[in-house]
């Protein structure tokens, strides 16, 4: 029997809202209110926010907390300062990848979010590799949700409800938002738009998502975030990230510092000197149809994500492609459940405001 | 989009499609409850003008923004038509489901099949 769904504190404004709830890593998810399309423009033209309470936190205390963190994380976690952000990798021993995430750092102790997906076995990683480290771990999923405000005019909206100056991009701040106490605001985000994210503890959540839709911002569900982050190229674990995939074939050797000796990072920086055999590259359908997920490339290759884009107007996608065809500009041809369709490799990102 | 219907002159088969039957001839679309699950329709992959329908089987693709879906034959025949304004306008389906919407027109080969189907009032009946 199947466990029963996990619900976010804000599950009864999604009921209200008239939002269509989907089973997603374990959680009853809304993936659209009013429509994808119209919630994808909300964000790029206005603001739209999003409950991403699912996304898991591991909180990271005690002396050896930033030496623990150097080990698993692959980004030089020294360079972190704190109030700020940074991006990384979770790496086996061979460099496939476990997770990505975003750390914090807030004086003594560190906040790193995981995906929804992989808290479970994060957490089972982090638990693991801290043998030998004067370190606490705490699950801190259940404690804080956490909102993604996003779009040219969501910093407007969270501004006006918040007793203090926004963070700029990649720094936290911890703030009062619409009367709660201990937000911590984020300027990070999974749009390619401005915006912040917000993770609140749990019982405040309702009155922060009141607050932020009264003052503008238009609910927004998976579905429309799926949209959004394709576009501007951000990967998506268990779609462009996996355990058989290492980060530098991903594109995101700029996040491993080899030199900390992470775990992985001897396969990791093995791959960076002999090129990857396999690159994740962005594409642009140029005929008819839609590249989806497991679509195989002739001559080799797979897609991972694709989707019509409702920005561009035009079915775009990500794949790994042998390294010699990965450059902008080339032809392929995907197989698309049985018909062979055309596109091209494109640079990074697909959509930008300028273009 | 459009409210939900279920239009009195149509025939409808479990799969969600509908079929608008005249004479030897129907014309095949997808139900309101159908568009709606799918939610906004981005691409219409047509069958061939003149190829076979078989009731019960998959003949073409239906792709929203998240996902694909195959629609089924109602009824078995020979296309002799596709909505060629659906490749400009797929949102039609959600917008229209039983006008502009329609996805083919085809000759039917066993009219006895129109049978198999339900009427509006126990097709909507079955959603519930």
């Amino acid at each position: 029997m199947a466990d029963a769904l996990q619900r976010t504190p804000l599950h009864d404004r999604h009921v209200a809202a008239g939002a269509r709830l989907v089973p997603f890593a374990g959680w009853e998810m809304p993936v659209q209110y009013e429509g994808i399309r119209a919630e994808h423009e909300a964000v790029r033209g206005r603001a739209g926010v999003f409950d991403v309470s699912h996304m898991g936190e591991i909180e990271t205390s005690g002396p050896d907390a930033e030496a623990f963190l150097q080990r698993v994380l692959s980004n030089d976690v020294t360079k972190l300062k704190d109030g700020g952000a940074q991006y990384s990798v979770l790496c086996q021993d061979d460099g496939g990848v476990l997770d990505d995430l975003f750390s914090y750092r807030l004086g003594d102790r560190f906040l790193t979010v995981t995906n929804a997906s992989n808290h479970e076995s994060d957490l089972a990683w982090f638990r693991k590799q801290a043998e030998g480290f004067d370190v606490e771990l705490a699950d801190r999923l259940h404690d804080l949700a956490m909102l993604a405000v996003q779009g040219p005019e969501a910093r407007g909206i969270v501004a006006g409800l918040a007793d203090g100056e926004l963070p700029g991009r990649f720094k936290t701040a911890t703030l009062t938002v619409a009367g709660q106490d201990g937000v911590l605001v984020c300027g990070t985000g999974y749009t390619g738009e401005d915006g912040v994210e917000l993770i609140v503890p749990a019982a405040g959540a309702p009155a922060v998502w009141d607050a932020v839709t009264q003052a503008g911002a238009q609910p927004a569900g998976l579905g429309a975030r799926d949209t959004l982050r394709l576009e501007v190229c951000f990967h998506l674990y268990g779609n462009d990230l996996m355990t058989t995939r290492g980060p530098i074939e991903a594109g995101l050797g700029w996040c491993c510092k080899e030199d900390t000796g992470f775990v992985g990072a001897d396969a990791v920086r093995a791959a960076r000197e002999s090129g990857p055999a396999e690159k994740l590259a962005p594409f642009a359908v140029t005929g008819q149809g839609i590249a989806r997920q497991g679509n195989p490339v002739l001559g080799g290759g797979e897609v991972t994500s694709g989707t019509m884009s409702p920005s561009l107007g035009y079915a775009i996608g990500m794949a790994y492609l042998p390294a010699e065809k990965a450059e902008p500009g080339t032809e392929i041809e995907i197989d698309v459940r049985g018909k062979v369709r055309t596109a091209e490799v494109r640079s990074k990102p697909l959509y930008s405001k300028e273009t | 989009m459009a409210a939900a219907s279920y239009p009195d002159d149509l025939k409808y088969h479990a799969e969600h499609d509908w079929a608008r039957i005249d004479g030897d001839s129907a014309t095949l679309g997808i139900t309101w409850f159908a568009q709606d699950q799918l939610g906004e329709v981005v691409y219409f992959d047509p069958p061939a003008v003149g190829s076979a329908l078989t009731k019960d089987q998959p003949y073409a693709e239906i792709e929203s923004v998240k996902a694909v879906s195959d629609v089924v034959a109602p009824l078995s025949g020979e296309v002799t038509e596709v909505n060629e304004g659906l490749s400009d306008s797929p949102e039609n389906v959600n917008e229209d489901p039983y006008g502009d919407g329609w996805l083919v027109k085809i000759k039917l080969s066993d009219v006895s099949e129109v049978e198999d189907l339900m009427d509006a009032s126990s097709y909507e009946g079955s959603l519930s």
